[in-house]
């Protein structure tokens, strides 16, 4: 029953990998640009002399990068090198590949959104749960506006006012960067700690904004979810209150939380690119950046398919994993 | 008017963005008239003088008067917000009627491709369309950019509103006595669905805006225009906080946030006007 279920959603995954190379490939040729000759122009205008046999230039570089071939030929044979993950060189980096740079920074931001997803998502939840809990005790209640305000302000703003308060008018916390300059990164403890130290601003920013999101959604399940019958029979059966609250309402109430996630993984990596920016954190963000600044196409193409596939990777993950959390949910056909 | 002081005092989140609004829209206004927004272009005032009598805001690095820029660019930022909210609400309410009232497979289309559009993050997306574009934007179409996303969230959450009013007892009474279909939508549903669509058109104003600076302050904006977006961009670009030039991105900050919550509460406020049950929970 549920290898039907699985095999479709892979199928939806597969539509995600081959929408996103699509993209890629056809987006910069509607707009009619033209990388080679653009190139060579403005190679030609930086030398200061007028290059004569420009156009004789450009038809052998196209001929050697394939350009002069029909577009269907060119799109399968990008096709073929997208399945085989081979993204070409980094224009500014030559001769460093698309994949080398990418596989470093892939690291640092799967540490950071990994950790503070985990984090926020568990502490968000179980504040939520709280907040609309009767037993709960009297001040929690005044987590709600703030927690209301932070969620509604982009992580990265949240980013700059934090930045300025703990790391540029109290220096507790370094302003900048992923590890001290010139460290060498290493696995002895004084480079951990000091790769710590530079990751808790990042991460902070993102962990306040998004845990009042999270919070918010479990308490609207849970004023639902403690309306049940099921709940006042729990109660009326006389089962301790803590049993009552785990079991039976925040059981129930953080399914939905699990789909919103799934949802929310590419609002939160949007996001995260740009804290990344800010804090100029050596992740996929501010990877993309620099990209964008030195106009380096296929960095910019690769980044932006491998990010999609990872995500429609792990919604696809969530999904398979979901009739687990949820036993009515079969995906059986009925 | 009475009524409408007593409805917000019992709805205090929609006072509360009122008002935020309110507050923005009287310092454009009046600014305009105070103050020369020719002053927001590069090379009009000294760089880098801190917050005084003649410039309240301060300058930045380039010589742009801040209080200048904050006039001029926030209505700027306003307008691709709104462009683009406008359009996706707009295309997103067609296709959502479209979907949930025809049902069949355009339905599993339309839905289909919202929810993949969803789970994809948007602003990469956006960066790849905008790093295609050739030359330097324009805020206009910066707001077309913008819009070619800003439909898919509206399309998902209008078309499940629909699909719980076509079940409704006015509706089918409506499709006995012989009204067409597209008669139904305008005069039966639409009427109804109102507040509702209100309150997504707030949402999607916001994270229009939200997209669009995600995308300027990564360089990708209208170059010379003052949108606050491309000023966050020249503090990221000035490095303005290790500098220690507070002034620089605080006046964007402080607008960004009047922006953000404003429209947040606004959408609470409408969302207990559309759906009086969240009244109390709240």
């Amino acid at each position: 029953m549920t290898a039907l279920h699985i095999f479709r959603r892979f199928g939806v995954f597969l539509l995600i990998v081959w929408l996103a190379a699509s993209l890629n490939f056809f987006l910069p040729r509607l707009s009619g640009q033209d990388p080679v000759r653009t190139k060579l122009l403005a190679q030609a205008s930086l030398g200061g002399y007028v290059q004569g046999g420009i156009e004789d230039m450009v038809k052998i570089y196209e001929q050697r990068f394939g350009l002069d071939r029909p577009l269907w030929r060119q799109y399968v044979s990008y096709l073929n090198d997208t399945a085989h993950l081979d993204f070409n060189y980094s224009i500014a980096n030559y001769p460093r590949t698309v994949n080398e740079l990418i596989g470093e920074a892939i690291p640092w931001t799967l540490a950071l959104l990994g950790t503070t997803t985990l984090v926020s998502f568990t502490i968000g939840t179980l504040l939520g749960a709280l907040l609309a809990w009767p037993g709960a005790p009297r001040w929690m209640a005044w987590f709600m506006p703030p927690l209301w305000a932070l969620h509604a302000i982009p992580f990265f703003l949240l980013g700059l006012i934090l930045m300025y308060l703990l790391a540029f008018q109290v220096p507790l916390l370094p302003i900048f960067g992923g590890y001290s300059p010139g460290a060498t990164p290493s696995l002895s403890w004084g480079f951990i700690g000091d790769v710590l130290s530079h990751a808790i601003l990042p991460a902070l920013s993102i962990i306040l904004v998004s845990t009042g999101g999270w919070a918010l959604g479990m308490r609207g399940m849970m004023v639902t979810t403690m309306g049940e019958d099921y709940v006042t029979f729990a109660e009326a059966k006389g089962l301790a209150r803590s049993t009552v609250f785990l079991s039976y309402c925040l059981r129930n109430a953080i399914l939905p939380q699990v789909t919103a996630l799934a949802l929310a993984l590419g609002q939160i990596l949007s996001g995260a690119v740009l804290v990344e920016v800010i804090f100029g954190y050596p992740g996929i963000g501010a990877l993309l950046f620099q990209a964008i600044r030195e106009n380096d196409h296929f960095l910019i193409q690769g980044i932006v398919f491998t990010v999609i596939v990872a995500l429609g990777f792990a919604t696809f993950v969530l999904d398979v994993i979901y009739p687990w959390l949820d036993p009515r949910i079969s995906y059986r056909r009925s | 008017m009475r009524g409408l002081g007593r409805y917000l005092r019992r709805n205090p989140s929609l006072l509360v963005g009122i008002g935020l609004l309110t507050a923005l829209a009287l310092f454009i206004g009046v600014g305009h008239f105070l103050v020369d927004t020719e002053d927001a272009r590069a090379l009009s005032v000294r760089p880098l003088r801190p917050p005084s009598w003649t410039y309240p805001f301060g300058t930045d690095r380039q010589g742009r008067d801040l209080l200048a820029v904050m006039v001029a660019g926030t209505p700027l930022t306003l307008r691709i917000g709104f462009i683009a909210g406008f359009l996706g609400v707009g295309i997103g309410t067609v296709l959502a009627f479209v979907a949930a009232y025809y049902g069949g497979l355009l339905d599993t289309v339309i839905r289909g491709i919202a929810d993949i559009g969803l789970t994809v993050p948007g602003l990469l997306v956006l960066i790849i369309i905008a790093v295609s574009i050739k030359g330097s934007l324009t805020v206009n179409q910066m707001a077309l950019i913008v819009a070619s996303l800003a439909w898919l969230n509206p399309t998902r959450t209008i078309r499940s509103q629909v699909l719980t009013l076509r079940e409704r007892g006015y509706v089918e009474i409506a499709r006995m006595s012989g009204m067409s279909g597209p008669a139904i939508i305008f005069f039966e549903m639409m009427p109804n669905l109102l507040p509702y669509l209100a309150a997504t058109l707030v949402n999607a104003v916001s994270s229009a805006i939200l997209a669009s600076i995600g995308l300027e302050v990564l360089g990708l904006g209208p170059i010379d225009a003052p949108t606050l977006g491309m000023t966050l961009y020249w503090v990221n670009f000035n490095a303005a906080m290790i500098n220690g030039w507070w002034w620089w991105w605080t006046a964007p900050t402080v607008v960004i946030l009047m922006v953000f919550l404003g429209l947040f509460f606004l959408t609470v406020g409408l969302d207990e006007i559309a759906n009086p049950r969240l009244r109390g929970s709240a």
